[in-house]
């Protein structure tokens, strides 16, 4: 096992897309870390620098203390999971299991030995003599996780491995990876554009975004205190209310007239915008104390939560969380209120975290 | 016919129901269909079956007059002339046949072992230029042999190929590469490169990932292109009229072109060498059809 290092890693491809800008990560010894960003960020690129699949333009990458720059894959000792699970078509779930275990030479006894216990631990004994096609999705991507876990590599990479399953089988499978990892103790990258997984399964979360770090932080971080506004927009569904505001009075005050509370060191002169959580608000009746008069535009019910879309005289309408049983009517009047602390506030121009 | 069986299908259970004007005139159709193709089958193949005929009748029925079409005597005679001399001993044709055997195998052999790894090359590296590169591998496929042969032969006289097999078997595989890496390119395209990235992690080289995981994968695309490339390699005659000229050298085709053009031609014998020439490419296209349907369906791998 083994922390990884990467610093400024570069990756511009010989048709002269440059996939990775700059990113500089320090992955702890047996940290589940993920790295989330939109389609076309650079995940993949950076995943496969990592695993040697991919020579990066410049930029360092340790692993444990050995530079594995000028390392082939072979070499670096580590598994990786492929979106597409790249099972060997022709061998049966046994000898893919065991395939890794033979190229390393090992001998029949621990092949057999270790095998099974990965077998054990992803449940996979019913599976262990058919061909991958005669596998369900779910049931490859446990075969691929297995794989990479008898080698008991130093680090396990994955590259967005859930996405091909469907809703609750992910859900499933989440569970059962960060699970697993708990257990192992192992390294893990792990790369998917689904902030929902990146919340539940992250140590920390990298966000990534055109080839950049935006931001690292553990998930909770990440949520409250976005370092930039795509951050900003990228976390949490519906994603948080970026509201025009102005200082005034001490104050943050919006152009409807919401009332926010400031954090400490706001600059002054400069155009600023709050990023406000939908939980942080609260739809009240029409002139309720300290509320700002607003309708409702519309309603989702998703069932344990109501989503309220709601103008209140402001640039753009603002989403606001409430609990089932607080019903308004579409289009009815209301109230609007910040209940939370001071949000996070960031510049106009230079969308990064200001305060 | 597929018509008809749709009408069938869709009448369902009210099919008694139809009016019977309409079912006669979807039964009219397909029967008219049914000829159609019968004539159209019967054109296509008579030149085939009249070859076969002719190569098992006896010499004064081939020249009978009304011509016979069944009622004759079967012999294997031309059958034997093709492969013995009269005198005893290996008649000049089964030479041609051995060589055609040699230069046709070993041509696509090579092409093979020459064209498959370039293919993968230029399917999963990033090569400068690679749009322009295979394009001109393939401009070397648009000029028919009639152009070329004549430099070619001008080249082959310098070099001491003229007359020879190797010679042959060059020019062949230079002919059959391009088309060996643009078939193959497509098949290489259609595995996965994960699973080489994977056996990489696993410990193997990028070579041995692929000897070991995407060649198994393109065994059928690999069987369709080489019988492609056998079939043209058997049957090509310009280059080997041209560049050959003695018994022990030439190849099938222009020897049995050879077999017309004396005083008295010897149609049993043409017939009985035809069909032995035509006989192994039909052999080999049967045992492998498995693979060649696979293969030029592009199904080889389901991603
Ligand atoms: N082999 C390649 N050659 C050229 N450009 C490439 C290559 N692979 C990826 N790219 C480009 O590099 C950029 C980053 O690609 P990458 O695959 O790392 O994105 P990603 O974050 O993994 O996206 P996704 O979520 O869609 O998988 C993209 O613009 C992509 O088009
Ligand atoms: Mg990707």
């Amino acid at each position: 096992m083994a922390g990884i290092e990467v610093t400024t890693l570069h990756k511009r491809y010989p048709d002269g897309t440059v996939a990775v800008e700059q990113v500089d990560l320090s992955i702890g010894d047996g940290e589940l870390f993920v790295m989330l960003g939109p389609s076309g960020c650079g995940k993949t690129t950076t995943l496969r620098a990592i695993a040697g699949l991919e020579r990066q333009t410049s930029g360092d990458i340790r692993i444990g203390d050995t530079l594995v720059n000028d390392l082939p894959p072979a070499e670096r000792d580590i598994a990786m999971v492929f979106q597409f699970y790249a099972l060997y078509p022709h061998l049966r779930t046994r000898d893919n299991l065991a395939f890794p275990l033979r190229a390393e030479g090992l001998p029949k006894a621990e092949v057999q030995e270790r095998v099974d216990e990965a077998a054990r631990l992803m449940r996979l004994g019913p599976l262990l003599d058919r061909r991958p096609h005669r596998l369900s999705g779910g049931e490859q991507q446990r075969v691929a996780l297995a794989r990479a876990l008898v080698r008991r590599p130093r680090a396990f990479l994955m590259d967005e491995p859930l996405t091909n399953l469907d809703a609750e089988l992910r859900a499933d499978m989440r569970t059962e990876i960060k699970h697993l990892q708990g257990e192992l103790g192992t390294t893990m990258v792990y790369v998917t554009h689904d902030q929902v997984e990146a919340m539940s399964l992250g140590h920390r979360i990298a966000i990534l975004n055109k080839g950049r770090v935006e931001q690292i932080g553990t998930p909770l971080e990440v949520y409250d205190r976005p370092a930039s506004l795509f951050c900003a927009a990228f976390i949490g569904s519906p994603p948080m209310n970026l509201i025009e505001v102005e200082v005034a009075d001490g104050k943050l005050r919006s152009q409807g007239g919401l009332v926010l509370t400031p954090p400490p060191g706001l600059p002054r002169d400069r155009r600023l915008v709050a990023g406000v959580r939908p939980e942080a608000l609260e739809v009240t009746e029409p002139g309720a104390e300290g509320s700002v008069p607003a309708r409702v535009v519309s309603a989702e019910w998703l069932g344990d939560e109501i989503i309220y879309v709601v103008d209140h005289g402001g640039q753009r309408d603002v989403r606001v969380r409430m609990a089932p049983t607080v019903r308004f009517a579409a289009d009815a009047p209301v109230g609007l209120r910040h209940t939370g602390g001071p949000p996070p506030v960031y510049d106009v121009d230079t969308e990064e975290l200001v305060a | 016919m597929a018509v008809s069986v749709n009408e069938a299908v869709s009448t369902g259970p009210g099919r008694d129901h139809t009016p019977s004007t309409r079912r006669r005139g979807g039964r009219g159709r397909s029967v008219l269909e049914v000829a159609l193709l019968t004539v159209l089958a019967v054109v296509m193949l008579f030149p085939v079956l009249w070859m076969i005929e002719t190569s098992i009748k006896e010499n004064r029925d081939v020249y009978a007059i009304p011509a016979k079409f069944f009622d004759f005597k079967v012999t294997l005679d031309h059958f034997k002339d093709v492969f013995a001399a009269s005198g005893g001993g290996r008649s000049a044709l089964s030479v041609s046949f051995l060589n055609s055997v040699v230069v046709a195998g070993v041509s696509t052999a090579l092409a093979t072992v020459l064209g498959v790894p370039a293919a993968w090359a230029y399917s999963r590296f990033s090569v400068k230029a690679k749009k322009d590169q295979l394009f001109f591998i393939l401009s070397t496929r648009f000029m028919p042999p009639v152009v070329v042969v004549i430099p070619i032969f001008l080249m082959y006289r310098q070099l001491g190929l003229i007359d020879n097999k190797l010679g042959l078997i060059l020019i062949y595989t230079a002919f059959n590469v391009p088309f060996t890496i643009w078939m193959m390119k497509g098949f290489v395209d259609e595995v996965p490169a994960e699973y080489e990235d994977a056996a990489m992690l696993d410990g193997y080289t990028r070579l041995q990932a692929f000897w070991k995981f995407t060649l198994p994968l393109l065994l059928p695309g690999i069987a369709a292109t080489a019988v492609f490339a056998l079939i043209f390699s058997w049957n090509e005659f310009v280059f080997a009229i041209f560049l050959t000229s003695s018994d022990s050298v030439r190849t099938a085709p222009p020897a049995i072109a050879g077999l017309i053009g004396g005083t008295t031609v010897d149609w049993g014998l043409v017939a009985a060498a035809s069909v032995v020439f035509a006989l192994p490419v039909l052999v080999f296209a049967y045992l492998v059809r498995k693979h060649l349907v696979a293969g030029v369906t592009l199904g080889a791998v389901r991603r």
